[in-house]
């Protein structure tokens, strides 16, 4: 989708964004260290790391939930952080979350109606009858029935929960939604069943996501391109077809190599790239590349000086000094 | 065919609730062999953990109570044995591997005195359980085991907690273990490092392995045989070349249709299995999967499937395999690449 959209303004352009953490007069924790990337209309992007990379405090800033400390987030061309009150109450209903915790993200007290209500009340004038007859179309999109409106979110199974998760982050009628590792609480054949309504959904609806997750996997399947975080950092940023068939990074290279195949005897043949240790922790890090620590081919300068982001092909970007 | 170290012979494990009886676990059999590493895949609520916990009786009980079966582990029945005999068997002959590193471990004790502790009672000298729990610490591929011996579990990674959780598993040098999805909440390159750690440590030690997992990609990787389940019964087992290539069970067929993979297509769609797991407060009279499944015939919603042996290893629960039975083809995964 992004080749139509080249010469288009971004939909959402993300500039030298940065979100810091102060945990105390010392230490601060760098959740997100400068990054920049853009998001087209229509498209999904992936984004991939690790657990403590900075990949769910992205989302969360493009959705305002998170105030940057530094940097800019362009929406439509218009800076977010220039919003008048208006403009910012019309940017939360455009732009919606669907959370990874679907036991958690849904209020225990509240019935399936009124989860589903409540962005509908702020964001429209909806009449109740307009409401009610907006929920049952909703819950019928996601796959759920009329009967289940009334129910409380316990009743339900994880699938079902994540449904109504993401028929609430629907109801307002968004274009942007930030998909925050939406199956990855869910078993593997209901996992398939959410990714399918998603992919329905944006095809229906011309949806725009930015699909965050660990499982390279999946991210394949879903996205248009990806971009991969270390650390706070993109690490690298090309099309799908392109990552997967060429990935640059070591990093990314150690990332696909140890997704466990479903098939033994491939699995047993395939020789990981080994990385020992684990990812440093985020909280005063070090200068130079995040991942030098753990690369097997870094050199001297590599601790020292960051690497700049590079295009090494068409649209692939990556950010290391082997390039 | 080596020797057998485990058998579990049709167990039926229920919890008795105010709404009722679960039916957890409906008459569940097989073994483990000596040295080998058998995984258990299903998704949540099919009884795979119930019944890896009902091996070593941690399940509650009550609520939980055997309603029948015999666990045979050395020749003995577990579900005869009284607590001392229990204790003696728990943590010395067969470790145990939680799924979840940060709440399984006593956030107010020394990691190393959790390690020490699976000695207490034993009457082994001080000294000498000290440098076991050092020594293990290092086979589990800790450095500077001195360090973190007095570190709490709050100063360590997951990946470095789960080592910990490994290490009191195989302090004692157990014959086996059971790991409940060691590896569900690590990141997938710490995962890589556990599961080449855990078959390391099967090489080294010759200890027997049940690995339970939802993730058919670990099961892949690791495990020579494989038990399938769902709805708290066997679906299918064999080897795992058995399972992945000979796929001989709607279910399994469907859990690999369902997995999105990396030599996919862009545009493929995935295949998921449309519905839900079945209640097992009122668990169907047929076969478990019959409601959900593609190839489903009138017979399987009334009669249970009996067992169809397909090679000496290799066996299926399905109607499917009945000589009746329509010509149906559920091999997903082709042999060759």
């Amino acid at each position: 989708m992004s080749e139509n959209n080249v010469m288009a303004e971004p939909f959402i352009k993300v500039e030298n964004l940065s979100k810091f953490f102060e945990l105390n007069r010392k230490q601060t924790l760098k959740a997100v260290n400068d990054i920049s990337f853009e998001i087209y209309k229509g498209e999904t992007v992936g984004l991939v790391g690790e657990s403590g990379c900075g990949k769910s405090t992205t989302g969360r800033c493009l959705v305002n939930l998170y105030e940057p400390t530094s940097g800019k987030i362009y929406y439509k061309g218009k800076d977010t952080s220039q919003f008048t009150k208006q403009e910012k109450q019309a940017f939360t209903g455009d732009v919606q979350m669907i959370f990874q915790n679907p036991y958690s993200s849904l209020n225990p007290r509240m019935t399936v109606k009124e989860i589903v209500a409540q962005g509908m009340k702020y964001h429209g004038n909806y009449s109740k009858t307009e409401i009610d007859c907006r929920i049952e179309q909703l819950l019928e999109k996601v796959g759920l029935g009329v009967e289940h409106m009334s129910r409380f979110a316990h009743e339900f199974s994880g699938g079902q929960r994540q449904r109504i998760g993401i028929a609430r982050a629907l109801s307002v009628n968004p274009e942007f939604i930030v998909c925050d590792e939406p199956i990855s609480a869910l078993d593997v054949s209901i996992q398939a069943q959410v990714i399918n309504m998603l992919k329905k959904l944006q095809h229906d609806m011309g949806l725009t996501y930015l699909f965050i997750a660990h499982d390279l996997s999946v991210v394949k399947y879903i996205s248009d391109r990806v971009i991969v975080m270390y650390l706070g950092t993109i690490v690298e940023e090309a099309p799908v077809e392109e990552l997967y068939k060429n990935p640059a990074h070591p990093y990314t290279k150690v990332l696909l190599s140890a997704i466990p195949v479903a098939n033994p005897i491939k699995a047993k043949a395939n020789k990981r790239i080994k990385v020992s240790g684990e990812i440093p922790s985020p909280i005063n890090s070090k200068p130079g590349c995040q991942f030098a620590e753990r690369c097997p081919y870094a050199v001297d300068h590599c601790f020292n000086e960051a690497p700049p982001r590079k295009e090494i092909s068409k649209d692939h970007f990556v950010a290391c000094h082997v390039y | 065919m080596s020797e057998k170290i485990l058998e579990l012979n049709n167990v039926v494990f229920s919890f008795k609730t105010y709404a009722g009886l679960v039916h957890a676990v409906r008459g569940v059999s097989f073994e483990v062999r000596k040295g080998e590493i058998l995984g258990i895949v299903g998704e949540s609520g099919c009884g795979k953990s119930v019944t890896a916990q009902s091996i070593l009786r941690l399940n509650p009980e009550p609520p939980g109570f055997f309603e029948g079966g015999e666990i045979l582990f050395k020749g003995q029945d577990i579900i005869k044995m009284n607590n001392k005999q229990l204790r003696n068997i728990r943590g010395k002959d067969i470790g145990f591997i939680f799924q979840d590193p940060m709440t399984s471990l006593n956030p107010t004790m020394r990691v190393g005195e959790q390690i020490e502790e699976v000695f207490i009672g034993t009457g082994t000298p001080k000294a000498e359980v000290r440098l076991k729990a050092l020594n293990i610490m290092r086979l589990v591929g800790i450095n500077d085991p001195e360090r973190r011996f007095m570190q709490y579990p709050h100063e360590l990674s997951g990946g470095m907690k789960q080592r910990i959780m490994i290490a009191i598993a195989l302090v004692s040098r157990p014959s086996l273990i059971i790991c409940d999805e060691p590896t569900t909440s690590l990141d997938v390159t710490i995962e890589a490092q556990i599961l080449d750690l855990l078959l390391e440590l099967r090489e080294k030690l010759g200890t027997s392995i049940i690995m339970i997992t939802h993730d058919l990609g670990v099961i892949a990787r690791l495990c020579d045989r494989v038990v399938v389940m769902y709805g708290g019964k066997v679906a299918e087992q064999g080897t795992s070349e058995d399972i992945f290539f000979d796929t001989a069970h709607p279910y399994t067929s469907g859990l690999l249709k369902s997995i999105a993979r990396l030599d996919m297509e862009r545009n493929q769609v995935l295949t998921p299995i449309e519905g839900t797991p079945p209640d097992l407060f009122a668990p169907p009279k047929g076969c478990p999967f019959a409601a959900r499944c593609e190839y489903a015939m009138s017979v399987c919603c009334e009669y249970e499937p009996s067992k169809t042996t397909l090679t000496e290893e290799h066996s299926t629960y399905c109607w499917l395999q009945h000589d009746l039975a329509p010509e149906v083809n559920l091999i997903v995964e082709k042999r060759e690449a």
